[in-house]
Order: structure tokens, then sequence, then C-alpha cells
């Protein structure tokens, strides 16, 4: 990691170097062109084009159009009706859910998280190295392996069925990979501000909130990010913790989607153009943070 | 800090208090760590998911270490993971140095590359099953003889399919962390060796790959250990079928308890995922080199 020997040198000094402006002239122009490079990439470009191009074409053709006309080929007229179908079958709902349990996983998640890679930063002892380690532990273990208990203690509970049973274990997943990254871009804050700090009489919570906070902003932002995603796109959790439609969140109601409506592939195509929506809406608006979420500082 | 002047050296910080670790610590102890145990717990009981849960002995291990049905998910995973890797790896890993290129039309193109993130793996699924239909997906649109297959029913091929749409997926998540580690390498590095006159190949051998070292670890940890969890993906696509050609571990444990109601012995599946989780992680840190304990994750 390069930038840990790097002090900022201000705190509004990115800590992510991922996305900033840079010296980008390294291969470009002074040089032959790259032609097996060049073929590979706009190779690469079909793959990736392809199927999303299928995708969005196949969603605007009505049911006749899709069994006469070529597959690969655009519709000779264009319909909304598939997004109405799909928007008609409680869109908004499973929308609404799936922001709730986000929203309801990620600030928990972060607040927690920040204060445990305050305390594993700025802390000693044993209690605080033990805790670290179980976190690390957390990474190498899929923890998806423990639904079962998982469900029984959310039945258990009485929560099986609502947001809550999907949001509490979300909270638990997201912590280890948080506080590591979090703790990473905590040990770039020069020790000498919280001395000082702590010489004016500041408490940790003051401290936590006014410099810790202020000065890792960013990661706390691609973190928040990162697990937003992950949440947003979640389906195990979903899948085995609820069941009817008023908890349905976004990637199960395709799912259940694709089953009520498995002859109408416009339709079901629809609905996973309108489910990206706003994911692809964030990408155009923030391309920069997002995909700085996305690695979450993997490639820091 | 070296440049700790004496009277500040006087006032000993003691860091924070370990509370402000205890509510990730509850959170993680709760949702993670019990559940961690009750699986170990719950694959010695026979439980159908409803009524009371008996402790039956080693009764389910008996059942999953004889049935066939495991061993070959063991099979499908080992093979999804040894190929998905060996498909990644060299596709990320070229076009993480391709997309760091300061051209215009590679930063463009990038933008595309990065589309996949944004949909969740039930709508990747649902997508490449609308696409990969024999009758009105991509083969007859194209009119290519050899691209009209019944990709998903047919037990040779569908592995490969498998394999195939979990890289279109991924590619781009790892292309991105390729991107920010060969950023990182100082452009002097790249001037010397085009002073000595070495070629674009000889550059990428002698500098590139090197100084990547770190960021290929990183990335290979991530694919292999997220392999293990390719669950949303495959249960969509495949459903695990046709038979059981595509039912890997994750897959087998859901179905296992969820399905054919047997928790006792979806636990002891479990317990088997969770062994090779962490094996492999370990394994992966080892071959990695020094002893980076602080994190798996980090690199570059």
């Amino acid at each position: 990691m390069a930038s840990t020997t790097q002090l900022p040198a201000a705190p509004e000094a990115p800590v992510l170097t991922h996305g900033a402006p840079r010296q980008n002239s390294r291969r470009a122009g002074r040089r032959r062109p790259n032609l097996p490079g060049g073929l590979g990439g706009w190779l690469w470009l079909a793959v990736i084009v392809l199927p999303i191009y299928y995708v969005v074409i196949t969603s605007l053709k009505n049911q006749a159009g899709f069994f006469a006309t070529n597959p690969m080929l655009p519709p000779a007229e264009p319909t909304l009706d598939n997004y109405r179908l799909v928007l008609e079958n409680d869109f908004a709902r499973y929308f609404l859910n799936s922001v709730v349990v986000t929203l309801g996983t990620v600030i928990p998640a972060l607040f927690v998280s920040f204060m445990a890679a305050y305390a594993i930063v700025r802390g000693k002892g044993r209690f605080v190295n033990w805790t670290n380690n179980l976190f690390l532990l957390g990474l190498a273990i899929p923890l998806h392996a423990t639904i079962i208990p998982i469900y029984w203690m959310i039945t258990r509970a009485h929560l099986y069925d609502t947001l809550l049973a999907l949001i509490l274990p979300s909270i638990a997943f997201a912590i280890p990979v948080s506080v590591l990254i979090l703790s990473n871009f905590m040990r770039d804050v020069p020790n000498e501000l919280f001395e000082s700090m702590r010489l004016d009489g500041c408490s940790d919570w003051a401290m936590l909130w006014r410099l810790a906070l202020p000065m890792t902003k960013p990661a706390v932002i691609t973190v928040g990010i990162y697990n937003a995603l992950h949440v947003w796109n979640g389906f195990l959790f979903p899948l085995i913790l609820t069941q009817s439609p008023a908890t349905r969140v976004l990637p199960l109601s395709l799912w259940t989607f694709q089953g009520e409506f498995s002859v109408n592939i416009p339709a079901v195509l629809a609905s996973v153009v309108l489910a990206t929506l706003p994911l692809l809406v964030l990408y155009i608006v923030a391309r920069r943070q997002l995909i700085s979420g996305l690695t979450a500082g993997f490639s820091k | 800090m070296t440049i700790t002047s004496p009277d500040r050296r006087r006032v000993r910080d003691t860091g924070p208090s370990g509370w402000l670790a205890a509510p990730a610590l509850v959170f993680f102890l709760v949702f993670a760590v019990v559940p961690l145990a009750g699986v170990v717990f719950l694959s010695f009981t026979s439980w159908d998911g409803l009524r009371e849960i008996r402790l039956e002995g080693l009764a389910s291990w008996t059942t999953v270490l004889t049935d066939p049905v495991t061993g070959n998910a063991l099979m499908v995973t080992a093979k999804i993971l040894f190929f998905s890797f060996i498909v990644q790896a060299p596709i990320s890993l070229l076009l993480g140095v391709f997309t760091a290129g300061g051209q215009k039309y590679r930063a463009a193109l990038a933008v595309l590359y990065f589309l996949p993130l944004l949909l969740s793996s039930a709508a990747v699924a649902i997508a490449f099953k609308a696409l990969l239909d024999p009758n009105f997906g991509l083969g007859p649109g194209l009119q290519v003889p050899l691209l009209i297959q019944d990709w998903l029913g047919n037990s040779d091929l569908v592995l490969f399919v498998v394999v195939f749409v979990i890289a279109w997926q991924f590619v781009p998540f790892h292309t991105l962390i390729y991107q920010g580690g060969v950023r990182q390498i100082p452009t002097s590095l790249y001037e010397a060796a085009e002073i000595d006159g070495a070629g674009r190949v000889r550059q990428f051998l002698n500098i590139t790959l090197p100084q990547l070292k770190y960021t290929i670890i990183t990335s290979s940890t991530l694919m292999v250990v997220g392999s293990l969890a390719y669950f949303d993906l495959i249960f969509v696509l495949t459903g695990g079928g046709p038979g059981y050609s595509t039912r890997l571990l994750p897959l087998h444990m859901y179905l296992t308890g969820f399905k054919a109601n047997d928790m006792g012995a979806a636990s002891a599946l479990g317990v088997i995922l969770i062994v090779i989780g962490l094996g492999l992680a370990l394994l992966l840190q080892r071959l990695g080199g020094k002893n980076r304990n602080d994190s798996q994750l980090e690199g570059a």
C-alpha cells in the first residue's frame, strides 16, 4: 500500500487515490499503437455490450414481435407496455423495501464499524487486539455457510418475513470488511493531531467525530457505497428470510416475476432493466465515487 | 511518530477504551459467531426447519459423507473454482493494464466495461437465461449455427456456460482492482526500460507483472474465496441442473436445507464449506509470501 507512508497534508486532502487525476500519458501517443491490445479491447466490448443490447431491445418488443422477429434486431414498433406491466406489479413497493433494507443496514454498519476502527487503531490492550483478530477471521470465512442457524434464530425471534430480518444479519456481515478498510485509512491520520486534541482536553468521543471522521470521510463514503451495493443486490437472505410480497426486495422480485411471467420474456427483461436503472443513474452522475466504492480500497 | 516533543511525551496517551468497539463486536458475535457455532451444533442434530430439534449424533454426517451427491457437489465446486479462475485472472489482468493506459478510447471503453457491475446476480442470470435460449436468443439472432445450442440443458456444456457468465459478471470488478494496481507503478520504471530499448512485451513481463504481485494475490484471493459464494447466480440460472451438473456446494447446502428440509445434513455441508473456505484463505495467504497478517485483502 503506497499511501500508508505518506501523510495527508491537510484534513481535506483526499486519502483515496483511486480516480484522482493523475499523469496518464505513460503509454499514450509517444509509441506505435498497440494493435493486439486494441483488438482485444474491442472484442471484450462486444462480449460485454451484446447481452446488454439484447436485454434492452427485447424489453421494448411486444410478445408477438418477440416470437416473430430476429432476436438481435431492434423492434419495428418499440413499446413501453412491458414496463407498464412491471410497474403495475408492485415494483414501487419492492423498490422501497430495497431502499429501507439498504439504508437500514449501511448506516448502522458504518456507525459501529467506524467506532470499532477507531478503537482498534488508537486503542491498546488485549481486548482490542482480540476483537480485531476476530473481524479478520470473519473475512476468511464464507459467512453464508451459516444461513441455517441464522434462519433458526430469525424464526425464533419471530422476525421471519420482516425487513428487520434482512437488516440485522446484513449489518453483522458488513462489519469485518468495513472495519478493515476504515482502520487502514485511519492509520494514515497523523498521531500528533490526536495528541494535540487530547492536550486540549478533548474526549475520545469528540476526537472520533471532530478529527477522525473528517480525515477519513472519503473512506467512509467508499465503504458505505461498497456495502450498499452488496445489500442492494443481495439475494440469499431475502430468499431464506422473507416470503410475502410485502417484504420482497428487488433482486428477489426479479426471480418471482420470472416465475410468474415465464412466457413473457420481454416483460421479464423489462423488470431487469427497471431494477438496474437506479444504479445506472448513480453510475452516470457519480461514476468515480461508485467505482471507488466498488473496489472499496482493495486497490488502495 | 518521531517528531514528538519531549514535554508532549509526558502526557501518556493511553488510547481510547475498548468500549467503542463493543457495538460492532456485539453485532458480529450475535449474527456471525453464534451462527458459526450453531452450524456446527446443528450438524449433529436432525431438524426439518419447523418442529423440535433433536440431537442425533453423527447421523447427518454419515448421510452427507456417504451421499454421492456431496462428492459430486465438491467436484462441481472445484471445477467452477478452477475454470473461473483460469478464465478470469488473465482477462482481468490484461484489461486492467489496457484500461490503465491513458488513451481516450480506452477510457471510453472502460466506462462500458464496468456496466455489468451494476446488475445483481439475479438480473445477470435472468438476462443470460433469455440470451442463451436456443430459439429466441443470441444464436438464432446472429444466425451462427455453432451458437445455436441448448446451452443450459446440455450437461456437457452447462458448466462452461456458468463459468462464462461468472466471468462476464466478475471480470469487471477484478479489472478495476488491476487498473488501480497498474496506476501505482512508478512511471520512471517504464521510462528507464524505454531508454534501455525494452519492448512492450519485455516491459510487461519485467516491470508490470512483478510490480503487481500484491494486486495479483488480492485479486486471486477474492476470486477463489468468492467462488465459494457463487450461489444466487447459479441458483437462478440453472437451479443446479440439468441433473446435478451445476449443483455446487453452497447450492447443494441450500437445496438440502430449504427444499429437502434436512437442516441437519445442510448444516454438515455448511461446516464443510467453512472449512474449505478457511483452508483456501490460509493457503493463499501462505502462497503470498511474507505473513501479511494485518490483512489478506489489502494489496497493490
